[in-house]
């Protein structure tokens, strides 16, 4: 295989507050070819957005305790310095939000937010970055892109803001796409408008993406590769076809298992006992053990490396053969 | 024998006709105020013990609705009748109908009062009421056992100090304090995680048969819509445009938008992925409506006539298509071939 374009070892991320240490981030692996998307999912508190804003750079640092490499392009991004960073961000690397007001400012033209950016990351006239940002608007398919170049974010529908923010992430020719729960607040029908949108562009413009998702059925449309977070880990990855036909995991298969899709109405969902763990005092060993139906002592003595199980799936559970079914 | 003498069972709330505009100032100082047409001609019945979804774009009304149902805005035409009955339009009337008729909103957070404990918000409302306080209190007890939270626990937490799916549960508890039959939820459960939500919808399947609930139930996760429903209105730029049994609509919908609206899940297989979108820009705007059938102008089916008239419906069927292809005299060239 080709040298992947991201390279993370063992990352770590840690927040100090008054309640004591966070581990939001707890020794996180992973590699992306140039060109792919790989889904991240996992509940709420999991650690999928202090993940991803690692890997923008943007984490406060006087609170935050950073360790590992994240290795982009041969570069190492935790090593530097303040202005190759801020060219790092929104340059190489640009990242997209549920919530465009995240991104998008309220006083400033879609146009001016488009152009301002470019030039920033090197373009050489105003009128240049202007045609860029018209391009882009165009490439998004706002409507009648000529006229809305020119409206404030406030005067465009929650679909359109969305696609107004992803050309703003996206005009400066990302290597990388950070998208975090991009489609979470907009109706079904522009959901999967946004969904095919950045399958489209992510296909054309070779961009690889990370993209954290709540919804099962998005991860499917989006992901080539899934990855699923628990805990500040990850505990199961591989095709999203592997992930999500034949989960390996028990977390993964409580995840797609409590469920309204498919469940028959009236009949009670399965859901995974218990609350994720409290990050401030995390439990010995493996951090499901305590709401996994296969737990024995043995899971609580040390933390589970992700192994290979399957042609191309990884695991981390001990309770786990390599020819994927579970110890008896 | 003696023929069955046909029981009506009142409906434990209908929608006749309801309609609500909106006045708004134009943009510019001095042009004329504008009318935004949020809610027309909705009519609908809720049957005792079951479970009414709304879906819909994003803006069609669906929030409206529930403000016009609840009372707290009064619309321009149309009925709402509890159990049958009109609603006394007096102060003693509306408190006694809103004791009946309670809702659960998306934002858990913002609808608690963040200085009242737990146990405070639950009896807020049956002590405006008139219920004694310690019986309010035993009541708050119980229901917060009901819906999952420990009393000797969480009664004395304030909103802060709790996830976002204990305060929804919280929400619940408060919405059920004072006995209601009818419980509207708008979004209820959309800012909630995953398996949260499961559980939150566990709850309300059991609560609703344990205390002889009916639901109104709105929301845009389609999945959670067929899970929890029975029956469906389907709304599109403030009109409903088709209603009946959620399996009915999900297996065989009729209205083209319903059939667009359905396309649009996500694919739960990664072989199966979604080509193309089933519509694709934004809705036209509430304040210029179209000529005729308010879909027309996004519709893959349109001929002029759907242009020239809009659709003729029955007013109160538990069935509706607002389509010129349900109606077979409609003339549209499709007329009447629709399954
Ligand atoms: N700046 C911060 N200071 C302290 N704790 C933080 C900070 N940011 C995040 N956390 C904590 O880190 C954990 C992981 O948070 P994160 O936002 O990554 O979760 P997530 O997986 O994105 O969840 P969600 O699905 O709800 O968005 C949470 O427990 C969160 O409370
Ligand atoms: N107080 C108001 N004044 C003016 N227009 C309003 C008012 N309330 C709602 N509207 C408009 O009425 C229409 C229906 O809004 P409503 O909130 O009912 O939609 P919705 O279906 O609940 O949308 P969403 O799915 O986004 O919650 C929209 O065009 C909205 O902008
Ligand atoms: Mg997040
Ligand atoms: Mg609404």
């Amino acid at each position: 295989m080709s040298t992947p374009l991201l390279k993370v070892a063992d990352l770590t991320v840690r927040f100090r507050t008054e309640k004591g240490t966070i581990a939001a981030v707890n020794g996180i692996n992973l590699e992306l070819q140039r060109g792919q998307v790989l889904g991240v999912i996992g509940e709420s508190g999991s650690g999928k957005s202090v993940t991803l804003r690692a890997l923008l750079g943007i984490l406060p640092p006087r609170k935050t305790q950073i360790s590992g490499a994240i290795t982009l392009d041969g570069r190492n991004v935790l090593s530097l310095t303040k202005r190759e960073l801020s060219k790092y961000r929104g340059g190489e690397v640009s990242m997209i939000f549920q919530e465009p007001a995240t991104a998008l400012d309220p006083v400033f033209t879609i146009g001016q937010q488009i152009t301002e950016t470019v030039m920033r990351h090197g373009a050489t006239t105003k009128a240049k970055a202007r045609a860029r940002a018209l391009e882009m608007l165009d490439l998004v398919k706002i409507p009648d892109a000529r006229s809305r170049i020119d409206n404030y974010p406030h005067e465009l529908s929650g679909g359109m803001r969305q696609r107004a923010m992803i050309a703003l992430a996206l005009s400066t020719g990302p290597k990388l796409l950070l998208a975090d729960e991009p489609t979470t607040a907009l109706d079904a029908t522009v959901q999967i408008q946004v969904i095919l949108l950045l399958r489209e562009l992510q296909r054309e413009l070779g961009m690889a993406t990370i993209f954290v998702t709540h919804d099962v059925g998005v991860a499917a449309e989006i992901s080539d590769r899934i990855a699923v977070m628990y805990a500040g880990r990850i505990v199961e990855t591989g095709t999203a076809s592997d992930v999500l036909k034949t989960p390996r995991h028990p977390y993964t298969n409580g995840l797609l298992t409590s469920t309204v899709i498919g469940a028959r109405r009236g009949e009670t969902i399965d859901c995974i006992a218990g609350m994720p763990p409290d990050l401030a005092a995390m439990p010995q060993g493996c951090a499901f053990a305590p709401r996994c139906p296969l737990a024995t002592t043995e899971c609580t003595a040390a933390v589970p490396m992700l192994k290979k199980s399957g042609a191309d799936q990884f695991v981390a559970c001990i309770r786990q053969e390599a020819d994927g079914r579970h110890a008896a | 024998m003696k023929p069955a003498e046909k029981v009506r069972i009142e409906p434990a709330l209908e929608a006749i006709s309801l309609e609500k505009t909106f006045t708004v100032r134009g943009g510019l100082p001095g042009s004329a105020a504008k009318k935004v047409h949020a809610v027309s001609d909705v009519s609908f019945q809720l049957q005792p013990g079951t479970t009414l979804g709304i879906v819909g774009e994003s803006g069609c009304g669906k929030s409206t609705l529930a403000r016009l149902l609840l009372q707290l805005i009064e619309p321009d035409a149309g009925d709402v009748l509890l159990d049958g009955s009109q609603i006394l339009q007096t102060r003693a009337g509306l408190k006694a109908y809103r004791r009946q008729v309670q809702m659960v909103f998306q934002d858990s957070s913002a609808s608690l009062n963040p200085r009242l404990t737990i146990e405070q918000s639950i009896i807020f409302g049956p002590l405006i009421h008139g219920v004694d306080k310690e019986s309010a209190r035993t009541d708050a007890h119980e229901l917060l056992t009901q819906v999952g939270l420990e009393p000797t626990l969480y009664a004395g937490r304030y909103p802060h100090e709790l996830s976002g799916g204990q305060r929804q549960r919280v929400n619940i508890a408060r919405a059920l304090a004072l006995r209601p039959k009818i419980v509207i939820f708008d979004e209820a459960v959309s800012a909630l995680d995953k398996s949260v939500e499961a559980q939150v919808l566990n709850l309300l399947n059991e609560l609703k048969a344990k205390l002889d609930l009916s639901f109104i139930f709105i929301s845009h996760d389609l999945n959670v819509v067929r899970y929890i429903a029975d029956n469906l209105i389907v709304m599109y730029l403030g009109e409903v445009v088709e209603s009946g049994s959620v399996d009915r609509i999900y297996e065989n919908p009729r209205h083209p938008y319903t059939k667009a609206l359905l396309a649009s899940m996500p694919s739960t297989d990664p072989e199966e992925r979604t080509h193309e979108a089933p519509i694709v820009g934004d809705p036209p705007s509430p304040i210029d409506l179209p000529q005729g059938c308010r879909f027309a102008p996004r519709c893959p089916s349109a001929e002029a006539v759907c242009t020239a008239n809009a659709p003729a419906h029955d007013p109160v069927g538990a069935e509706v298509v607002r389509c010129h292809m349900a109606d077979p005299v409609s003339g549209h060239s499709l007329a009447g071939q629709s399954s």
